[in-house]
Order: structure tokens, then sequence, then C-alpha cells
């Protein structure tokens, strides 16, 4: 339930036509990026325990489009989708998957760890639920510099069993940061159904105690997460409204979504029932967003059509920029386990 | 009229005003930091700098600790406390899984400006769970510095370093070390990493001394020189980067080596060290290398039990002269292999 603002009524953004079309672009961005990637995996093309975001596309696109390179992001383990969405070039992103020389992370990092600072894409773990007072880091070195930057993070309801999540929503609570909390809950943490891991359902009941804004909403519904995260986001931003700065939080959007594909690529996911397509249609965020564009008349037939097939182009460019890229330097190594002393951070 | 005598505690805290004042980007966070901690080492400095930029923070080692790390990330210069290096257990996954590798695995894109500062070390009658010396772990971890000053002048300067350092630094006092009346500061300027430090020279055994046990080394050199032997004593201030040419030109010259530290003796960082020093210098060895830290069981309560666990700078006399009465001849007959 929308609680009572602490700050005013801030006007919810409405999705409109422009930006629908955007957000879709980038929706089948990742969405071709992912089962491009799975392809790729199968042949062990890209590296690595490969975790796909199919399903989650509305939550990366409504998010990213709405923030600011200064803005920081920091996601966790299943991580294509943010890097994509919040601008992260997709040749670099596929060449850091295949481990070469020209990967966002100079292929160091990895699928698990897709950084992008110019983006300001700050960091992605493989560590579930580390990012948590790493964003929040952030969110205070904002506070203290005075600016209105607003830190995001991604994490899945696995992540709310563990300690960081208690321990960084009791310190962003009680410093008031401008930090918002972007949970992806899919009803899976790893193998297992989240009625196994804990008696609380909702994510948003978990912080209750803690009185700051929370919303659970459905995660497929882009123009629902358009216009709360948007709501969420204006607010931090700038919580006396002059804009400013000296943004205040915490927000905490929990968003329902289908992961379709299983914890990562090559899980044989024993552990559940294939879904029918009837449920995918009515689950897939894509799906869903095109067909309300095209009942409102903004989309046609042609359109859809031409959004997809850009983003297949763009994905095979990225494999073939990624395949002619050099593998990592083998002196990147040892050059790279200490920043230089006298170097600016 | 300025003060003639000045402590390890008031040498960090008078480091750690400078670099706030000459850099506002540098924050202190930690428990009861606005309070100045048990020890007082963050004494003042919420009073010249305000409670943001001296942040207390709840009993939550990890979130804290990753907290300091994201605000490095963001540019900010966090100087984080945890209270007691025992705890640092509990913040081991943000030092280990994100500070060390951020600038590694983000291809250089990343840095994480950040120092740790915790004290260890036994004698504090506290118990095996604040009494402990963990700096080997860390020192196992590429992407981090390690840092363990042994004196108040170097404490101030080594923090200067630590602190303006673009990279991870965890730097490790020592509780026993901390209101020692030592001479008062000449400077406050920057004393580089990596580079060790020679207390004393002789020509007759090299002593490597970490932290607490530099004090023991010097004045178990004092005794063996009663005795007509010169013991070198060499601090290598930071154990990462190790500074070893000038302990291995200082073995190849004394061909002996007693190397001392508070920590558990195995799996120490003395290990590390005489493995490298061995490396080195094989062939100038006349003695094994003698290794002093504590036995391999938690730290006592009792005092006179925990007097007998701590080393000191008897274990180092002792060391010493088992390096200079070696008998090569006699210990290889004890280490033929056992037949059968």
């Amino acid at each position: 339930m929308p609680r009572t603002t602490r700050t005013g009524p801030a006007k919810s953004p409405e999705l409109d036509h422009p930006t629908t079309l955007a957000l879709l672009a980038t929706m089948w961005r990742i969405r071709c990026f992912e089962e491009r990637v799975a392809r790729l995996s199968r042949s062990l093309l890209v590296h690595g325990l490969i975790h796909l975001s199919i399903g989650g596309e509305g939550v990366a696109a409504a998010v990213c489009r709405q923030l600011r390179d200064d803005d920081a992001v920091y996601s966790g383990h299943r991580a294509h989708g943010h890097a994509l969405a919040k601008g992260a070039p997709m040749d670099r992103v596929m060449s850091e998957l295949m481990g070469r020389s020209d990967g966002l992370c100079r292929g160091l990092g990895g699928s698990m760890h897709l950084v992008d600072r110019e983006h300001g894409l700050l960091g992605a773990t493989g560590v579930v639920g580390g990012n948590l007072p790493l964003a929040a880091g952030d969110a205070l070195a904002a506070k203290l510099r005075g600016t209105d930057q607003v830190t995001v993070v991604f994490f899945g309801d696995g992540a709310v069993q563990g300690g960081y999540f208690h321990e960084t929503v009791n310190l962003a609570a009680l410093w008031e940061l401008p930090l918002i909390f972007v949970c992806e809950n899919n009803g899976f943490a790893e193998f297992t159904p989240r009625a196994a891991h804990t008696k609380v359902e909702r994510v948003c009941d978990v912080v209750a105690p803690y009185d700051f804004e929370r919303r659970t909403v459905d995660g497929s519904d882009v123009p629902a997460l358009w216009s709360a995260f948007g709501e969420y986001l204006a607010r931090a931003r700038a919580a006396d409204g002059s804009g400013r700065g000296g943004g205040r939080g915490p927000y905490l959007l929990e968003c329902l979504t289908h992961r379709l594909r299983g914890h990562y690529e090559g899980d044989p996911q024993a552990y559940r029932e294939a879904l029918a397509e009837a449920d995918w249609a009515r689950l897939d965020p894509l799906a869903r967003l095109q067909t309300d564009a095209r009942r409102r008349g903004w989309l046609g037939e042609d359109e859809v059509r031409s959004i997809e097939e850009a983003a297949r182009a763009e994905v095979e460019a990225a494999v073939r920029f990624a395949r002619a890229s050099p593998p990592a330097e083998p002196d990147a190594t040892a050059g790279l386990v200490y920043a230089r002393v006298g170097t600016q951070s | 009229m300025a003060d003639l005598e000045t402590t390890v505690v008031k040498a960090i805290n008078a480091a750690l005003a400078q670099a706030m004042r000459d850099d506002e980007r540098v924050i202190v966070l930690g428990e009861d930091v606005a309070q100045g901690g048990p020890y007082q080492a963050t004494a003042g400095l919420a009073g010249e700098f305000g409670t943001e930029r001296v942040r207390n923070t709840p009993i939550s080692e990890g979130a804290v600790c990753g907290v300091a790390i994201g605000a490095a990330q963001a540019g900010l210069r966090p100087v984080v406390e945890i209270m007691f290096i025992d705890f640092i257990t509990l913040a081991l996954d943000q030092l280990v899984n994100h500070a060390a590798k951020a600038h590694f695995m983000s291809g250089g894109q990343l840095s994480v400006p950040l120092v740790l500062r915790t004290q260890g070390g036994a004698g504090g009658r506290a118990g095996a769970q604040h009494s402990q010396s963990l700096e080997a772990w860390l020192a196992h971890v590429p992407g981090l510095k390690v840092v363990m000053p042994s004196s108040a002048a170097d404490a101030a300067g080594l923090l200067a370093s630590a602190i303006a350092d673009p990279n991870p630094v965890v730097f490790v006092e020592n509780k026993s070390l901390y209101f020692r009346r030592e001479p008062a500061l000449t400077t406050l300027e920057p004393l580089a990493l990596g580079r060790a430090n020679r207390l004393r020279s002789g020509r007759d055994v090299t002593m490597v001394a970490l932290s607490r046990m530099v004090g023991e080394a010097l004045v178990a050199a004092e005794r063996l020189a009663d005795e007509g032997f010169a013991a070198e004593v060499i601090d290598p201030r930071t154990l990462v980067p190790l500074d070893l040419e000038p302990i291995v030109a200082s073995v190849q010259q004394t061909r002996r080596a007693v190397i001392a530290h508070e920590a558990v003796r195995v799996g120490g960082f003395g290990a590390e060290l005489a493995a490298r020093l061995q490396a080195a210098a094989f062939d100038y060895l006349e003695a094994p290398i003698q290794r002093v830290g504590a036995p391999f069981t938690p730290v006592p309560l009792s005092p006179a039990l925990e007097d007998a666990y701590r080393p000191g700078s008897e274990e180092i006399y002792q060391a010493a002269h088992a390096a200079l009465e070696w008998d090569g001849r006699e210990e290889l007959a004890i280490r033929q292999p056992r037949r059968g």
C-alpha cells in the first residue's frame, strides 16, 4: 500500500509515447542480448556462471531510463540488463562476457562483475547482498557533498534473508540516505522458492518497522514501474523540492517479476514446473508493454518488427566485435592489483 | 610550550585531524568514533569537523565496511574503524571480495582509497575474542595493503600515507603500544608505505620484528650486546608492500635471522618472510631461520596464562641464541628420515 508521504505528494510521471518506444527498444536489446548469450554460453564462448534476466527487462529499463549518468547503480550477479539499460555499450559488455581486452573491464571482471564508471554502473557483485552497503556508501557520499545524485541498488529477494540487507536498511533509514532499493522479487532464491527461505512473503513487509516509503508493484507492468520509480526518484533527488540537492530517502520498490530461465545457464530447473505459454504471455513485460502500446495506437506492426530487428542487429554486431577483440592482455593482471599511488580516484 | 612526549594514540589522533583539515574528502566512521572510541584515538575530531564527517555507526561491521568502500569508490577518503581486529571477521567479505578486487575486476575503472584502522594484540586480559593478531589473513589477499606501526612517529607518518593511498589499506595498531610514552612528533609528514626501518645495526644476527615485537627485539638485542653479540633490528612497518631488500641484505651480512611477531606462529606472516628470505639468501645462512610467535592456541584469559602465552623479548633472545649456537650436524642426525 502506498503510504502517506513525508515530503508532500509528488506527481507520478506518466509513460508517454516516445518514452514507451524507447523503453521497448531497451527491453528488446536486453531480451535479444540475453537469448544470444544463452546460446554463446552453450558453445562456451562466454565464460563462467551466466545469470540471465529474461522477464526482468521492464525493471531495468523503467528504472535506468530515468537516471542520469552521475546517478550510481549497483547491481548483483544478474546484471546484464541493468548494465545495458544504464548505458553500457553492448559490444563492450559482450566482449567482457567473452573475456576480451575490449571488455568493459578489460576482460578481468566478467558477467557477474560489470562496471561502467562513465555511465554510472559502479558495480555488480557476485556476492548476494554485498552490493547493498556499497550503494549506501555511494549515497552517503552524495549526501555529504550536498549533490542531488540518487543511488539505486538492484537486488533479488534472495538477498533479503542476509545480514547485509538488514544492516544496510537500518543505516539507510537512520541516515536518510538518497538511496532507492529496487528489489526484483522473482520468487526464487537460487533454486528454491521464497517460502522455503522465510515466513515473510513481501519484502516491503520486512522493512515495515523502519517506516520509510515502500511499494510492491507488478514487475511486468512497465507503466506502473515507471510511475512508481519516477515518483520515488523525484522525491529522493530533492526532498525539499528546491532542486538544490540534499536528497533524502531511502525508498524501497519491490518488483514482482518472473525469472523465465534457471538460476544460471545450464540449471536443469528440476525444482519447478515449466511455464505454460499463456502464463508467460501474462508475465512477459515486453509483450505486455507492446500490446499496451499497440492498443494506444503508438505502435504499428512494422515498428514492432523494426525495433526487434534493430536489437538483433546490434547484438550480432556486438558478437562480431567481441569475437574480433583479442583476449585480455596477459600483463593486465599484475598491473591492476593496485591503483598507482598518486592517482586520483 | 609544545609537549615533549606523545603516545601512539595521540599521534594517530593528530594524523587523522591533519588529514581531515587538509582534505575535506576524508571522513571517519565507526562505532563511537564521535565520542573518541574506547582508546580515544578519534577524540576531539567530532568537535572540530562535526558529526557528519566523524560519523558514529551502529554495530554493523559488515555493512559499515561496505559503506566505507562505496563512499571511497564515489571519491571520498573514508577512514573506518573496526574497534578490535577480532571483529574484522564480520567485515572480511567486504574487504576481501569487494575492496581488494574492485580496481582489478573493473579493469582499473574503480579505486578504493579506504583506510581500515583496527587494533590487535594480547595482554589486555580481554580473552580470546579481543586479543588476536590476524594480520596474516589480510596480507594473503592481493589488493589490500597492510600496515603495522611500531611507534608513535611511524603511526602518524604511515597513517598519512595510508589515507593518501588510492588503495584499501588495513592499518593494524597494537593496543599495548597505545599509551607508551614516546618522544613528541617533529612532523606529520607522510612516511612512504613499503620502506623498512633499521632501528639497530649489528653483524651477528638479524631480527625482523613486527609491531609490538620491535620494542621487544630491541630489549633482546640489548641483552645480547651485554654478552658480546651485535644484533640488527629491522621493522618492515608494512607487510604489503614488503620492503624485502634491506632485510635480505642484512641477513647476507649476519647470516642468521630471527623473525618475531605476536600472532600465532603457525601460518603467521613470519612463515612468508622466512620463505622469501631463504629463497633470497639460502647460500648465506649459517642456521635455520628462527620464528618467534604465539603458540597454536586461542589467547587465554587468566593473567598468568596470558603472560606465558604472549611472546616477548625473552623468546626473541632465546631464538637469537638458537641461531647463534646452531650446530648443524647434531640437528641433522635428529632429522634423519625414519625408515619403515
